[in-house]
């Protein structure tokens, strides 16, 4: 007879391996030559939430009959040096999973809109040459998402939150035909990269802090959101800044928004998923994960709550001059992202609202999956009914139009160039590192046929000039 | 009958040596290629043996045949060191041999690739200081002559060859009198043959004279490292390690931003293998027994992914000619298995979750982060930057534009054998870490312990 551990741990387990197995059973046939059929592809996909989706909740229904508000699933240590004869690991990596109202919620929520999503690509991507690739990068996108949200240690959130980034990246790219995708991608993926190198900074210094990466060690063994960090201020602050880096990077909190518009060249149902619902919402998930930090940093707590309020009145002023519904709902999104993150800050002098912040992400997810499938034959309809009407409908008019006369056209020419967030990174971040190492590399290229005793014309080399004639990648 | 019994270690050399004399002699392409797979595959079964051998119990070696003072000494041994990469290193030459496309096999050398693999197995198995420095100068100045009969201009390649073995050999031959200078010295040359800035010019100039797979067999089996491992680290005082680690640490830093803004296909590998092989350097230079682990394991993780991503990158020059990153070339429709290939080696090659590189980059991390948050802020940012930097050659490879093209360009069966075997290693390694990490391991306390014990000797000598 099962007792409810094992059971948990078995459901746990199940949970985590169906989206993984789904990620063999749909990438590995393309790598051998093989190529599945597109409702073999749908019916794995299905196979595989279904059996995720109902483990979850399975595991959140038991829970509170097994007397806990949390179940830890502990697979042991991954990796772990130790000196001959000795218990103490020089180096240890733990996998452990933790269900909690927050991570087994955040899981369910994934199961249930990557299934969706699932179904609705079935058709809206019939015939299309990339039919299984998105699949592929589905799988490991749930797949990043189910471990990210349900990891008890940083080292397995780093894990899960790396595979959401590259699935992203790479479905962003997913018309290969045109150039526009593919130099977003690039984008996207940069911002991701300073993303994840912050949260890397932050579990090795944690790692070098507590000793370790779990959770329960670092933000105590209390139910969320009531645990309590081990950490000083001080210590809580330097981590959580690095964590906030993260966060934002993930979200597209400020200064990391440009991607977030960029990000719509994917197709439809991967915005949805990614942009809409649980991509963008990963960062804020962190912030709420990392509530004791917040709790015990007022420094943290005001940061999080300015970075939060200035992001979603940044992404209302731009959002109101897009032209295009994608990008319309990204900047809503976007919006109520800072939101979450405001309110997620606030917890530090009001814990309730943690819990809003949490309900705030959840129903914010469901509803902007729903704006992005219907915006499509939402445009279909509005062409319609304009067509009845013989004029086009009348817009409700914005805040912007309130603002005074001199500020108007600022706040215009703001909303326009993006709050010159693009501009700024590109124009003191990216081109001077481009010209720097461009500069690099000709004068490299001097030296070497220097050395060689070949002409510069023969070795095809331009002499080391100014830094300004570099030129970079195409980006 | 014991099957350990057999003289492998010295199969391991002689084999490769009998291939390459026989093969020189084939005229028939196609057929020297089939003869030297055959070979490459014995020298990797042999391999195995040795590796086998030691792990059941048995130590292989070879003594010195020669009377005079050496005659004492064992000069190839299969140690704990070693016994894992003689296999790794048969096994790049056999896949390089194996990847050769049709096209190019009348020009490659598959006679070189087998004596290569014969000098470089021996010299990952030599013990002995001299004979090992012998066989590393064998090991550069091979190159020399392929560049030579190739009729490009050498005399870069030969000052920096020239330079190593040079600095090698005045180092060991001093370190007896001044450790010091003998040891600057050695980590001079191991920083040149590794490609340290201002040295790193010769990785990029070898990549553009010799052909991909000669060019690779030379750099990704890192034999800087191993003369760093076996010459260096067991007698280098702590400073000196510390200003070497410094040094690796920046070479890493400025390759991952080269590398980044590289328009040419071939040179962004040479940085980014560049980089790779000073963050090795970086964890030697720590010298932790965590740290050294994470530079053993990324030596090999490193290997194996960036030769995969190598052979990804010959493939597809073999289809469509040289190859710039500074348009898109659009070609994931034509041959979207080299497109997952190269991403998946690309990706573990930077230290990707679930790859083998990850572990490595992990304890080197760690460490780099417990000597100084500026270490490991820098080793971060190099990861961060090479990992843009393939997912740039990536997308500006295999998206972008539609590639028209009346030629197949679909990945071939020895081609998919020879990816997909590298592919296997590197998931393989990145989701069952614990057996090769635990090898390393030893391996690191080996030559920790080593070094302790020649450090107090010299500490005694001083102080008698």
């Amino acid at each position: 007879m099962l007792d409810a551990e094992r059971l948990m741990t078995i459901l746990g387990c199940l949970v985590v391996a169906a989206p993984a197995l789904l990620v063999a059973v749909l990438g590995v046939p393309p790598l051998l030559g093989w190529r599945l059929s597109e409702p073999a592809t749908v019916r794995a996909v299905r196979v595989a939430i279904m059996a995720g989706l109902l483990s979850c909740f399975t595991v959140l229904v038991v829970m509170p009959f097994a007397g806990d508000r949390s179940a830890v699933v502990d697979l042991g240590e991954w990796v772990a040096l130790r000196p001959p004869g000795m218990d103490h690991a020089h180096y240890h990596f733990a996998i452990a999973f933790e269900f909690d109202l927050l991570s087994a919620a955040l899981a369910l929520l994934s199961f249930l809109l990557c299934g969706t999503i699932g179904t609705f690509a079935a058709r809206y991507l019939h015939k299309e040459s990339g039919f299984n690739r998105f699949f592929v990068l589905l799988a490991l996108f749930l797949l990043g998402m189910v471990t990210a949200t349900l990891a008890d240690t940083i080292e397995t959130l780093f894990f899960g939150w790396e595979l959401v980034g590259l699935s992203s990246a790479l479905l962003v790219t997913f018309f290969h035909e045109r150039p526009a995708p593919s130099r977003n991608a690039l984008q996207v993926w940069i911002a991701y990269r300073i993303a994840d190198a912050a949260l890397l900074l932050a579990a090795v210094v944690l790692h070098d802090m507590v000793g370790a990466g779990d959770f329960d060690r670092i933000l105590g063994t209390d139910p969320w959101p009531y645990g309590r960090s081990i950490l000083t201020e001080g210590q809580a602050t330097a981590v959580g800044f690095l964590l906030l880096i993260a966060a934002a990077g993930k979200s597209a909190l400020i200064p990391f928004s440009g991607w977030l518009p960029r990000a719509m060249e994917g197709p439809t149902p991967s915005s949805a998923v990614f942009y809409g619902a649980l991509s963008v919402h990963l960062g804020a998930f962190l912030l709420l994960r990392i509530n004791p930090l917040i709790a015990a940093s007022v420094w943290l707590a005001a940061a999080v709550v300015g970075l939060g309020i200035l992001t979603a009145v940044y992404a209302y002023l731009v959002g109101a001059v897009q032209t295009d519904i994608k990008s319309v709902l990204s900047f809503a999104s976007l919006a109520q992202v800072g939101l979450i993150v405001a309110e997620i800050g606030a917890g530090h002098w009001i814990s309730a609202l943690w819990y809003v912040a949490f309900v705030h992400l959840l129903g914010h997810a469901c509803l902007r999956t729903l704006q992005f499938l219907r915006a499509p034959t939402l445009l279909q309809d509005y062409r319609g009914l304009e067509n009845a009407i013989g004029d086009k409908l009348p817009r409700p008019p914005g805040l912007l139009q309130f603002a005074p006369a001199t500020a108007q056209a600022w706040l215009y020419r703001f909303a326009l160039e993006r709050g010159y967030l693009d501009a700024l990174l590109t124009d003191y971040v990216a081109r001077p590192f481009v010209q720097l190492f461009g500069w690099c590399g000709r004068v490299e290229r001097w030296w070497a046929a220097t050395l060689n005793g070949e002409t510069q014309e023969a070795a095809a080399v331009p002499a080391p000039g100014p830094a300004s004639e570099s030129t970079g990648p195409q980006s | 009958m014991n099957p350990f019994g057999l003289p492998w270690l010295e199969l391991c050399l002689v084999v490769p040596l009998i291939g390459a004399a026989y093969v020189g002699f084939v005229d028939d392409a196609l057929q020297r290629s089939r003869w030297c797979l055959g070979f490459a595959g014995a020298t990797l079964a042999c391999t195995l043996m040795t590796c086998a051998g030691y792990y059941a119990g048995h130590s292989p070696a070879i003594a010195a045949w020669w009377p005079w003072d050496w005659a004492d000494r064992t000069i190839l041994a299969v140690d704990t060191v070693s016994a894992p990469l003689l296999p790794l290193v048969a096994l790049l030459h056999l896949l390089t041999a194996l990847a050769t496309a049709r096209t190019k096999m009348g020009r490659f050398s598959f006679a070189g690739l087998l004596v290569g693999a014969a000098v470089r197995l021996a010299a990952f198995a030599c013990v002995a200081p001299w004979p090992l420095i012998g066989l590393l100068a064998l090991d550069a100045v091979l190159p020399y002559f392929e560049i030579r009969r190739r009729g490009r201009p050498a005399r870069l390649y030969a000052i920096h060859a020239g330079l190593f073995v040079v600095l090698l050999g005045a180092g060991w031959a001093c370190v007896d009198a001044a450790a010091e200078v003998g040891s600057v010295l050695m980590l001079a040359a191991v920083l040149v043959r590794t490609g340290a800035v201002p040295a790193h010019v010769w990785v990029t100039d070898l990549f553009e004279k010799l052909p991909f797979g000669s060019a690779l067999l030379v750099v990704t089996p890192l034999a800087g490292v191993y003369a760093a491992v076996r010459l260096v680290l067991p007698v280098a005082p702590e400073w000196t390690l510390e200003a070497f680690g410094i040094l690796a640490l920046g070479t890493a830093a400025y390759a991952a931003g080269r590398g980044v803004v590289e328009h040419d296909a071939r040179r962004f590998f040479a940085y980014l293998f560049v980089s790779h092989a000073s963050l090795v350097l970086v964890g030697l230079g720590l010298h932790t027994p965590i740290a050294v682990t994470g530079a053993l394991v990324m030596w090999m993780s490193s290997a194996v992914s960036l030769t995969g991503l190598g052979l990804t990158l010959r493939a597809i020059e073999a289809r469509v000619g040289s190859l710039s990153l500074k348009d898109f070339r659009g070609l994931y429709s034509q041959s979207p298995a080299l497109a997952i290939c190269f991403l998946l080696t690309g990706l573990a090659a930077v230290g990707f979750p679930g790859t083998s590189g990850f572990v490595a980059a992990e304890l080197l991390l760690d460490e780099a982060v417990g000597s100084h948050e500026a270490v490991g802020l820098v080793v971060v940012l190099t990861a961060a930057v090479n990992g843009i930097g393939v997912v740039r050659a990536y997308l500006m490879l295999f998206t972008g534009c539609r590639h028209v093209t009346g030629v197949a360009l679909w990945i071939t069966p020895r081609e998919r054998v020879a990816v997909l075997t590298l592919v296997a290693l590197i998931l393989g390694g990145g989701l069952f870490p614990q057996t090769y990490l635990e090898t390393r391991h030893s391996a690191a306390r080996a030559v920790l312990r080593e070094r302790h014990d020649k450090l107090k000797q010299v500490e005694d000598a001083r102080n008698p």
